[in-house]
């Protein structure tokens, strides 16, 4: 496969993965868009009332600001190895063709 | 790609607790039972990762980017269609790349910052969540991965369905994990199961096509910059004649 038709493929997965996480913001304006894991902690709640967490996490975030600030470095980490080794490879890549 | 992780990120509505089970959710019993069923797991990953590295110390930065990747997507809340959010697990890439036991280490350690930083997930259910994302997706991810290759011989659409799969069954085995521990009174294990699930699975279904795409993507740019490292894994011919449409 060319280098041209790759790099279309890939905006095209890339919008695809947008439209999937932006659809469901525009068509369900009403909804809360709370964690699933939320929804499951009052599932347990229903079928066995009463149940008590027996551990507590050791650390929590003192906010949800502080959480978010965690949770973006968290992909901003990520992110900067994910962009470091792509960078790196594609730089290997092409210098034998920039030395010829 | 990270402005795009920020923007989600940021984005995500409201951040609640974790999208695994959560800290003290599972009785003392399971939570036991599920740490011994892991720690195998973890102790062989250890030793496939020592493997790997000793044997190819070039793949290590190959191996860093199989582990950021289920350290960015972990962190990606989208929201979805049944109005709640969730996220993308990440593990179908490494699993394919260096095998699901390898998969199994790195899981477990993006699953450990988050239950010791972010209070998402937990100590005492590690063992219980990395069971679900970082042996069960991984291995289910690989398995994909070579039975659609065999089936269709589509590079491409192997690594898609094996990272959406894993992805999904992930979710699968916490709503099992989570009816066995909290069977309903009436209806028991299957009940439960069905409701854990109903909660789960509709939900991951489009965040697991999301995490397909770039999973595909990201295989997309190691196909073009860095064929010797996967010519090495032999996820790749020495000759290389991708026959792939997409």
């Amino acid at each position: 496969m060319n280098q041209s038709k790759q790099g279309i493929s890939n905006w095209l997965l890339l919008l695809g993965v947008i439209v999937l996480s932006v659809t469901p913001l525009i068509f369900l304006r009403g909804a809360e868009f709370t964690g699933a894991d939320g929804q499951a902690q009052e599932a347990i709640g229903e079928i066995k009332p009463g149940y008590q967490p027996w551990f507590k996490p050791l650390f929590e975030p003192a906010s949800k600001e502080i959480e978010s600030l965690l949770f973006s470095s968290q992909a901003a980490l990520g992110a900067g190895i994910i962009g470091y080794a792509v960078g790196l490879y594609k730089g290997r890549s092409q210098q034998p063709r920039n030395k010829e | 790609m990270s402005a795009l992780s920020f923007y989600l990120v940021v984005s995500a509505s409201r951040p609640a607790y974790g999208m695994h089970i959560m800290e003290g959710y599972l009785p003392a019993e399971w939570a036991i039972f599920w740490w011994l069923v892991a720690l195998p797991f973890m102790v062989l990953g250890v030793r496939s990762l020592t493997r790997i590295t000793q044997a190819n110390p070039e793949l290590k930065l190959l191996l860093a980017l199989a582990g950021a990747f289920t350290f960015v997507l972990s962190a990606l809340k989208l929201p979805s269609v049944t109005g709640s959010c969730s996220h993308p697990t990440g593990t179908g890439l490494g699993a394919v790349l260096f095998r699901p036991l390898a998969m199994s280490v790195l899981g477990t350690l993006v699953l450990l910052f988050q239950a010791l930083l972010l209070a998402h997930g937990g100590l005492t259910t590690l063992g219980a969540n990395a069971f679900s994302m970082a042996i069960a997706g991984p291995f289910a991810a690989y398995w994909i991965y070579h039975l659609t290759l065999k089936l269709t011989g589509k590079q491409k659409i192997s690594i898609f369905l094996a990272a959406a799969l894993a992805n999904l069954l992930t979710y699968i085995v916490t709503s099992v994990q989570l009816a066995l521990a909290f069977p309903a009174p009436v209806g028991g294990f299957l009940a439960s199961f069905a409701k854990f699930a109903g909660i789960f699975a509709i939900t991951q279904v489009p965040l697991a096509i999301s995490e397909g795409l770039l999973t595909v993507l990201v295989w997309n740019w190691l196909q073009s910059y860095s064929p010797q490292e996967l010519e090495l894994l032999k996820l790749i011919k020495c000759q290389p004649q991708p026959h792939e449409s997409i």
